[in-house]
């Protein structure tokens, strides 16, 4: 039972972590064809920046500060960056954000150091705000999670009830009829980029937190933001918002559970023997496997993923 | 003539060319390495109705998209007096130039009220068509206001693409083969839509395929053939010419 419901937590967590992020490369993704390889690279900027702002100005002014100067900065990256390199096709643009991933990450590094820095929250948000089974639970969490239930209901909002955002609903399908009835389709497309950027920043000043904020961060992320647009399907906020959980829970609860495949076998009633070479390894052990299997399954057999509005 | 001829207003006389709502120059237009356009001049005057016809394959749908820029144009293009050749379509369609383009592309996820209210340029200055009356127009669309527009019949969705454009209260509008695949009723509508338009004082330039429809609204017609204008004329010009008919346009 105790393992149950703080898996489920966790997994609720690192679910609504992974929706910050994929909430908008997804629109980014099915809005521009961009796949930008530097998403998570904002992520990693936000939790810098935050750290960097955190000391001079303190937290909850960082908190907003932050994500406002990474949504600026991805702005400018799509407007004098992307925008130029885009007349050169696709695969141009992919390199261009591939090389940019490397670039941040460089960059974090000299400033920063290659080492993780001591972020850490202000100690309002530290301290324990419930305890389940003697075990506290960190204020902090809950705060994520309300702030990423806020983005979600926000952005929902802004994306169905808004003239910008039926304008941004319609440039996800037919960017050149948008264009053609008088919106200013470049204008949409470096505005939700840096909504974007903005919104990767948010996830990585509260990721960064409960997490580790070191050179590295982006990288861990990074795949696993694509899986989650994939499997939610192109365009679709409610499917990232649902991808994101479900793998956020599928990865926490392969982890918690300590069964072996040979036992899951044998669950379903295949006699195998408990402890051999491939029955014996552990769910645990391909967790990580698991998200990427999913990428896979889904891209043959329901390639618009689960809400996508048409096919990756 | 038809009835629907004598019910558009005949256009205001045009002056000498220079004058012209849409004027096009010598324009060419290439795919890769495929030379489409190959020198159109055409002209488009104030609250005129012009049709472009034209056999499958000859370039009319590359004439129009080379307008707006969908196809990189060479040549002089002017629209009320603005070099338009290459503009971002945004700043063409917001001259007054609207453009209906070949496939019906409403925005299927969006419901038919959404879609109309994206036709509007600037909702704190709506122009002469209002929504409700586009929807008192065509009980079909009325009836789907509020359901996602790529529910909609090819008629319908034919309906909801110029009624769209039209909430943008354009000066010009090219609509491109509007009743391609259509029966002929809804056909009929269709044409019935163009004249209504015509009437309220906006220019066209419709790209089409159907003779009876294009000859009875247009007031001058264009046939193109490879690439160039092979004829131009009025609609009893083109009717009383059994050569170009023949080699241009018929089957
Ligand atoms: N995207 C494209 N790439 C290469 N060639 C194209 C492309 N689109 C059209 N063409 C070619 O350009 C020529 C003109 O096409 P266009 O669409 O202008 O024809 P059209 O006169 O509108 O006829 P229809 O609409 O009946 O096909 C055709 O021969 C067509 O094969
Ligand atoms: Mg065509």
């Amino acid at each position: 039972m105790e393992v149950v419901v703080f898996s489920l937590l966790n997994g609720l967590l690192y679910g609504l972590l992974l929706f910050m992020l994929s909430s908008g490369l997804t629109l980014i993704f099915s809005m521009m064809g961009v796949l930008n390889f530097a998403h998570a690279s904002f992520y990693m900027l936000g939790a810098y920046l935050a750290y960097a702002m955190g000391g001079q100005i303190g937290f909850w002014p960082a908190l907003f500060l932050a994500p406002v100067l990474v949504g600026v900065a991805g702005a400018l990256v799509e407007r004098y960056g992307l925008r130029p390199v885009h007349a050169n096709g696709h695969v141009a643009e992919l390199l261009f954000t591939f090389g940019l991933a490397y670039l941040i990450e460089e960059i974090v590094k000299l400033f920063w150091g290659k080492q993780p820095v001591p972020y850490r929250v202000p100690d309002v948000l530290s301290q324990p705000i419930f305890t389940l089974f003697e075990t506290t639970y960190p204020a902090f969490r809950v705060f994520m999670m309300v702030v990423a239930l806020l983005m979600f209901g926000v952005l929902w909002l802004l994306l169905k009830r808004t003239r910008a955002g039926l304008m941004i609903q319609a440039a996800l399908t037919h960017p050149h009829m948008v264009g053609h009835l008088g919106h200013n389709v470049p204008l949409i497309f470096m505005t939700v980029f840096g909504i974007g950027c903005a919104l990767a920043g948010l996830a990585g000043v509260i990721g960064g937190a409960i997490l580790v904020t070191e050179p590295g961060m982006a990288h861990s992320l990074g795949p696993i933001v694509f899986v989650v647009v994939v499997v939610g399907g192109m365009g679709s906020l409610t499917g990232a918002f649902v991808a994101s959980l479900l793998i956020g829970m599928l990865q926490t609860f392969a982890i918690a559970v300590g069964a072996s495949i040979g036992d899951l076998l044998r669950l379903v009633g295949i006699p195998v023997a408990p402890h051999g070479e491939l029955t014996g390894i552990t769910l645990a052990q391909i967790a990580p496997m698991l998200p990427f299997l999913l990428l896979v399954l889904i891209l043959i057999f329901r390639p618009r993923g689960l809400m996508g509005a048409r096919e990756t | 003539m038809s009835a629907l001829a004598d019910t558009i207003a005949t256009p205001p006389a045009r002056r000498a060319s220079g004058e012209a709502m849409l004027e096009i120059r010598d324009l060419h237009a290439y795919y890769g390495k495929s030379h489409i356009l190959q020198g159109v001049d055409l002209d488009v005057g104030a609250g005129e109705v012009v049709s472009l016809l034209g056999r499958n394959g000859v370039g009319r749908s590359t004439l129009v998209k080379a307008v707006m820029g969908e196809v990189p144009p060479r040549g002089a293009i002017r629209f009320k007096g603005h070099w338009i050749a290459g503009l971002p379509n945004h700043r063409i369609a917001r001259l007054g130039l609207g453009y209906v383009p070949e496939h019906r592309d409403v925005f299927p996820y969006l419901t038919v009220r959404q879609n109309l209210q994206l036709g509007v340029k600037n909702p704190r200055r709506p122009g002469k068509w209002r929504l409700e009356q586009m929807l008192d127009m065509f009980p079909n669309l009325a009836r789907r206001a509020d359901s996602p527009a790529g529910v909609l019949s090819g008629g319908e969705k034919q309906m909801l693409t110029i009624c769209r454009t039209l909430m943008g209260d354009p000066d010009l509008m090219m609509i491109d083969e509007p009743t391609e695949g259509l029966a002929p009723l809804i056909v009929r509508q269709v044409g019935d839509l163009i004249a209504e338009i015509a009437r309220a004082g906006v220019a066209i330039l419709l790209v089409e395929q159907k003779l009876s429809i294009a000859l009875d609204i247009s007031h001058r017609v264009y046939v193109m053939g490879h690439g160039r204008i092979v004829f131009e004329g009025t609609p009893a010009e083109l009717r009383a010419n059994d050569g170009v008919r023949r080699e241009w346009l018929e089957v």
